[in-house]
C-alpha cells in the first residue's frame, strides 16, 4: 500500500507516495531526481550512498523512504551556497581529493558530520571516521589532506598548503 | 536490491506497537535500527509481510544508572554508547566494543536492542552481555518480564522474544569495585564480522583473587556463548599467567567456531585462546587501575 511521506531535502520540501519497500536512496534518485547520491555496493558497506538525516550520517540503501517522513535530509547537491563551495567541497577540489569520484558525494557528506562533531580530529580519527566510506582510487591520503583543510577553514585558521607533497 | 512487498506502520506507543505486533502475529518483523533486517529483506533471506518502525516510539533511548543497574534503552543507538561519557568512564567493554561494529554510518542507526534481538552469535554485544551477566527487559500489552541473558538465546536468529513482545531495555548490575572488563574481536577489515570475539568482565577481592569472572565468545558457537570453564578456572585464584593461559586454552577447547570465508576451525580456536588471554588481562590492568 503506498503512502504520502514529506521530507525536507536541501531545504525545500518535497511531498511524494512512496511504497514502503521503497530505499531511500531510490527514491532520492529516481523519484526526486537528485543523482548525485550514488549507489555503490547496495549491501551497507561502501559509504557511496552516504547522505545526512537530521545530521547524521547513514547509509541510504539501508534506509526505506518512508522512514524519512518528517526528516531533514542534506546530500551532496546541498552543499554548495550561491557564496560557493563548502569547504569540504573546496577541500577535495585543491588538494585532488577525489579521482573518478564515485565515493566522493558520501565520503564528504560523513566528512561534514565528523567535523560538526570533532571539529578538528587527529589523522587516526579522520582514518576511523571515514572507515565507512571506501575508495578504490586515492589510497585515502588526499581524502584525509581534504578533510583537514575543510576543518582548518571551519575553524577559522590558517589553510593548509595544498601544494602535491612527493614521498 | 529491493526488498519483497510489505505494509509498513510506525506507531507512537508502545501500546500500538503492541496491538500491531498481535494483530500480525509472526507475519511482522520490528524495525528497529534495521542494519540487519533490511539487508535480509533485500537479500530474500526474510520477508515479513509487516513492518513495525518503533523508531517514532519516545522514551526507549537512554544510559542511565539507577537501583543497583546501568539500564539502556533497546533504541539507544551505538554512536551514543559509543560516545557516552558514563560508559567510557565506567564501562569501557562498550566503548571497546561499540567502535568495533560496522562504521559510524551503521552506528547512527543501529540500535543495541536490535543487536541483541537479532540472535546472531556474530553480533558483537551478546558476548558483552554475557561477560557481564545482564538482563533482558521484554515488554507486551500483558507487562513485562526479565529475562537473564544465559536463558536470552535459542539458536539461530532465535531468541526469548515472542512475536508479541518487544525488548525494551538492557540491564547491567553495576559491578562493585575493583571490577575491570575488556572486548576485542578479531576482523579481517574494519567492520567485519568477527573471526572471533572475546569479553571478559572480572572483580578482585582481598589480595588479588578473582571473587567474579565473566567470558562470553563472538561468532565461535552457533549460539552466542558462555565460556564457564574458563570463569571457573579464575574464580578463587590468584590471577597469574599460568592460571589466565589456562584458562585461555579452556575457551579455545570449548568453542564449537565453524569453518568459513574468516578461517578454518583450527584457526578460530586458536584465536579464541589468544583473545581470551589478552583480553583477562586487559580486564585485570583495568580491575587494578
Amino acid at each position: 500500500m503506498k503512502k504520502e511521506i514529506t521530507v525536507t531535502i536541501n531545504g525545500e520540501t518535497r511531498t511524494a507516495t512512496v511504497e514502503p519497500r521503497m530505499l531511500l536512496a531510490h527514491f532520492i534518485r529516481e523519484q526526486l531526481r537528485l543523482t548525485g547520491t550514488h549507489i555503490g555496493c547496495d549491501t551497507s558497506n561502501c559509504g557511496a550512498c552516504t547522505i545526512l538525516v537530521n545530521g547524521k550520517s547513514i547509509k541510504s540503501c539501508t534506509m526505506l523512504a518512508i522512514q524519512a517522513d518528517g526528516k531533514e535530509i542534506i546530500t551532496v547537491e546541498g552543499l554548495a551556497t550561491v557564496d560557493g563551495l563548502h569547504p569540504i567541497q573546496e577541500g577535495f577540489h585543491l588538494n585532488h581529493g577525489l579521482h573518478c569520484g564515485y565515493c566522493t558525494p558520501g565520503m564528504m557528506l560523513r566528512a561534514v558530520e565528523l567535523l560538526a562533531g570533532n571539529p578538528n580530529p587527529s589523522e587516526e580519527e579522520i582514518r576511523w571516521g571515514i572507515s565507512g566510506n571506501l575508495c578504490r582510487c586515492t589510497g585515502y591520503n588526499n581524502i584525509v589532506k581534504a578533510i583537514q583543510y575543510a576543518g582548518a577553514k571551519m575553524r577559522g585558521e590558517e589553510l593548509p598548503s595544498t601544494e602535491p607533497q612527493f614521498v | 536490491m529491493i526488498p519483497a512487498p510489505f505494509d509498513y506502520a510506525a506507531p507512537k506507543t508502545l501500546g500500538e506497537a503492541f496491538a500491531l505486533l498481535e494483530q500480525h502475529g509472526d507475519e511482522a518483523k520490528i524495525l528497529a535500527g534495521g542494519h540487519s533486517l533490511l539487508p535480509m529483506m533485500k537479500l530474500r533471506f526474510a520477508s515479513p509481510s509487516f513492518l513495525v518502525d518503533i523508531n517514532n516510539i519516545p522514551g526507549l533511548s537512554y544510559i542511565r544508572e539507577s537501583d543497583g543497574y546501568l539500564r539502556i534503552g533497546a533504541m539507544t543507538r551505538e554512536a551514543e554508547l559509543e560516545h557516552s561519557g558514563l560508559i567510557s568512564s565506567k564501562y569501557p567493554i562498550f566503548t571497546d566494543a561499540s567502535k568495533l561494529i560496522a562504521d559510524p554510518q551503521v552506528r547512527n542507526m543501529g540500535t543495541i536492542g536490535g543487536n541483541l534481538a537479532h540472535g546472531d552469535a556474530a553480533n558483537d554485544h551478546p558476548a558483552v552481555m554475557l561477560a557481564m551477566r545482564a538482563e533482558v527487559v521484554v515488554s507486551s500489552s500483558e507487562g513485562q518480564r526479565v529475562v537473564p541473558i544465559d536463558e536470552f538465546f535459542f539458536g539461530f536468529y532465535m531468541t526469548a522474544v515472542q512475536p508479541n513482545e518487544i525488548l525494551t531495555e538492557i540491564r547491567i548490575p553495576i559491578p562493585p569495585a575493583h571490577t575491570g572488563s575488556a572486548y576485542h574481536k578479531l576482523e579481517r577489515k574494519v567492520g567485519d564480522y568477527a573471526t572471533a570475539g572475546v569479553a571478559v568482565q572480572l572483580t578482585l577481592g582481598r589480595d588479588g583473587i578473582c571473587s567474579h569472572a565473566g567470558i562470553g565468545l563472538t561468532n565461535l558457537n552457533p549460539t552466542p556463548m558462555r565460556a564457564s570453564r574458563s570463569e571457573e578456572a579464575l574464580i578463587g585464584e590468584k590471577l597469574t599467567d599460568a592460571v589466565i593461559a589456562r584458562a585461555a586454552e579452556m575457551a579455545a577447547e570449548d568453542c564449537n567456531p565453524s569453518e568459513d570465508l574468516r578461517g578454518d576451525e583450527e584457526y578460530k580456536r586458536a584465536m579464541a585462546g589468544v583473545l581470551t588471554r589478552r583480553m583477562i588481562h586487559r580486564a585485570l590492568d583495568r580491575a587494578k587501575a
